[in-house]
């Protein structure tokens, strides 16, 4: 006669309100894990989709996104000759806002030239651009579709192209557009402020600045000696694409991911403890029963086994609900939120952990219970 | 321990004493007890609050081990320091029946469950327990309400259930603390009544504590309590040609 189940089965209401309390409090601690995870995989997405091997930026800097990096534009040609390099290409990256149907965009532009590395990896809908002006595409989470119509700076540039997924660390969905264009976006100046700079003489027009050179070396070369090859530039930096990898993780979203990190620690501890509270009180109401069934000759583990049981039960449907109710809303999220098994697995296990841990209160009461009690007197 | 000839009482308890602290503090709550219940015997224990008849219903059940004497239990001699408390607890799974004031049904389980409950413990399987059960229901003519839970049944049918669960191990000792105290005086004659009947039916000895004078007659020795001490008095119960009960005073039976 399992007693856990039957206790479970009388007070039926209170026990699923107690889960889905429960599976609240793990929901938020499941988004948060997601949340770090959606954090990290969103700052590698935007190093990823080139698919390149090596990044070449302004002397002295960890650039393009630790730090602002301006190398001339000529600089891809210089890579593209080094031996063991299979493809170069120039890419330029800044954030924008630009209005659209009533309100502000932010985004995050990518310059790149078209048929080199440095654009989209997938196009997820239309195609990728095309000609040498006033085409984009542009991630499904900035909300513009195929076809629409955006102005930047001073010119307007049609939605040719639509990926999915693709955001900045900071959450910005990308758009990509060519590299020309995007030259023109981030150094040209606006007309009244150009005429003043030729005026003053300063003013060359050139805008042929790019922020990194992206290389994929050929199976036979190495990264590492294509990286030592181009440090010979005394104006460049280089750096693997493991090591700007490790750039964006440890430096860009460091702060962000130890803040999630430490907020998911104390929410996992405050559900410890709510856990271990609840399973208290639960072991508190049923004092007198248990007295009773010690009275009548139940073992210790019988005690232990329906404290432990019911602490289970609670954890384990907590945690499906919560999962259940994070795995439907997660694209609600503002933030990529990004639910990997292993994490849900590893919180499960956690949650199990707690509740064993946590219900060794409610035992310690339940077995410290003297019998007698149920005889009262 | 026994006179030769004697009937072998099932419950024996011999200089039993027990005191809770100690100095300034120490209470005595048992003195020296001496006590004998034989099979088939129905005993009320009487006495004002705090003069021990709980303590010493403890004892006797294993729940509180004596400061000095000893119990034995239908021939076990207990807290002769070789027991250890699980061994306490198959004891009294084994031999001790236990009744409540208020029943103490528990309540997420129907009345046939709580009977099958004590069967379940003691390694009986589930259709044992609960066929066992639903006979014991039906012996003790509540069978009909075997699937009610006990917020569904009344204060007699409650403390039926509750006996059915004390009978479920064939216990030869039953231990009940103020068994018909939630009862009408109606309920408790025939509460009363079914207890003899047990205790007749299957040779138990039958250890009450009570207030209640209702019950009295239905009692065959009514041991009386008082700071801890068996009262050298106490009142048995003749029962003459025609069935009727009358007290007579009499020494305890130690």
């Amino acid at each position: 006669m399992n007693l856990a189940y039957r206790d479970i089965r009388h007070n039926l209401g209170r026990f699923l309100l107690t889960c889905f309390g429960l599976s609240l409090l793990l929901g938020v601690v499941l988004s948060m894990i997601g949340i770090y995870r959606g954090l990290v995989e969103d700052a590698l997405t935007l190093v990823r989709t080139p698919a390149v091997d090596v990044w070449v930026v302004e002397s002295g800097t960890r650039g393009p996104f630790a730090e602002a990096s301006r190398i001339p534009g000529d600089t891809r040609e210089a890579i593209a000759r080094l031996q063991g390099v299979s493809a170069a290409g120039s890419v330029t990256y800044q954030t924008i806002e630009a209005p659209h149907a009533g309100r502000k965009l932010r985004l995050y532009v990518v310059g790149f030239e078209p048929g080199r590395p440095g654009g989209p990896d997938r196009i997820a809908t239309g195609r990728s651009i095309g000609r040498s002006h006033y085409e984009m595409v542009a991630d499904r989470r900035s909300g513009l579709l195929l076809g629409d119509r955006l102005e930047l700076g001073r010119d307007t540039f049609t939605v040719v192209g639509l990926t999915d997924g693709q955001v900045s660390s900071g959450g910005d969905p990308i758009i990509y557009i060519t590299l020309l264009d995007s030259q023109e976006l981030q150094f040209e100046l606006a007309p009244p402020a150009a005429r003043r700079e030729i005026a003053r003489g300063t003013g060359s027009g050139n805008t042929d600045t790019i922020n990194a050179v992206v290389a994929r070396v050929s199976a036979n070369a190495s990264a590492e000696s294509i990286a030592e090859a181009a440090r010979r530039w005394k104006h460049l930096s280089t750096m693997t694409q493991a090591g700007q990898e490790t750039i964006l993780t440890r430096s860009v979203v460091e702060r962000a991911r130890k803040q999630i990190g430490l907020f998911t620690t104390l929410l996992l501890i405050v559900s410890a403890v709510i856990i271990a509270l609840i399973l208290y009180t639960m072991t508190m109401d049923k004092l007198r029963e248990i007295a009773t069934l010690k009275l009548i000759g139940a073992s210790d583990r019988t005690i232990i086994g329906l404290i432990l049981q019911q602490a289970l039960a609670m954890g384990v449907i907590g945690f499906g609900f919560g999962a259940l109710l994070i795995t439907t809303i997660k694209d609600y999220f503002p933030r990529r939120v990004l639910l990997l098994p292993e994490d849900g697995l590893a919180l499960g296990a956690a949650v199990i952990l707690v509740c064993i841990l946590s219900s060794a209160l409610g035992v310690r009461l339940a077995l410290k219970v003297d019998p007698a009690t149920a005889l009262g007197g | 321990m026994n006179n030769p000839g004697e009937k072998i009482p099932l419950v024996h308890v011999r200089n039993i004493s027990k005191h809770f602290g100690e100095g300034e503090t120490r209470v005595d709550a048992l003195r020296d007890v001496s006590l004998k219940v034989h099979p088939g015997e129905v005993i009320a224990l009487l006495g004002p609050s705090g003069s021990g008849k709980t303590t010493l219903l403890n004892v006797i059940g294993c729940i509180l081990e004596p400061s000095s004497g000893w119990i034995s239990l239908d021939g076990e001699v207990v807290y002769d320091g070789r027991w250890l408390r699980s061994d306490l607890r198959k004891l009294r799974l084994e031999k001790v029946g236990f009744i409540f004031q208020f029943h103490n049904l528990l309540p997420f389980l129907s009345s046939s469950d709580n009977v099958a409950v004590v069967l379940s413990l003691a390694g009986f399987s589930a259709a044992e327990s609960k066929k066992r059960a639903v006979e014991l229901l039906d012996y003790l003519e509540v069978g009909h309400r075997k699937d009610a839970m006990p917020a569904n049944l009344s204060g007699g049918e409650a403390q039926r259930v509750a006996i059915a669960r004390a009978l479920a191990n064939r216990p030869r000792i039953i231990l009940a603390d103020e068994p018909t105290a939630a009862l009408d005086s109606q309920r408790a004659g025939i509460v009363m009544d079914l207890l003899r009947k047990v205790a007749i039916e299957q040779e138990a000895a039958i250890l009450a504590v009570t207030h209640d004078e209702k019950i009295f007659d239905r009692f065959d020795h009514i041991f009386q309590l008082r700071d801890g001490c068996l009262e050298a008095q106490s009142m048995d119960m003749d029962i003459d040609r025609d069935g009727i009960r009358t007290r007579k005073a009499n020494k305890p039976s130690a």
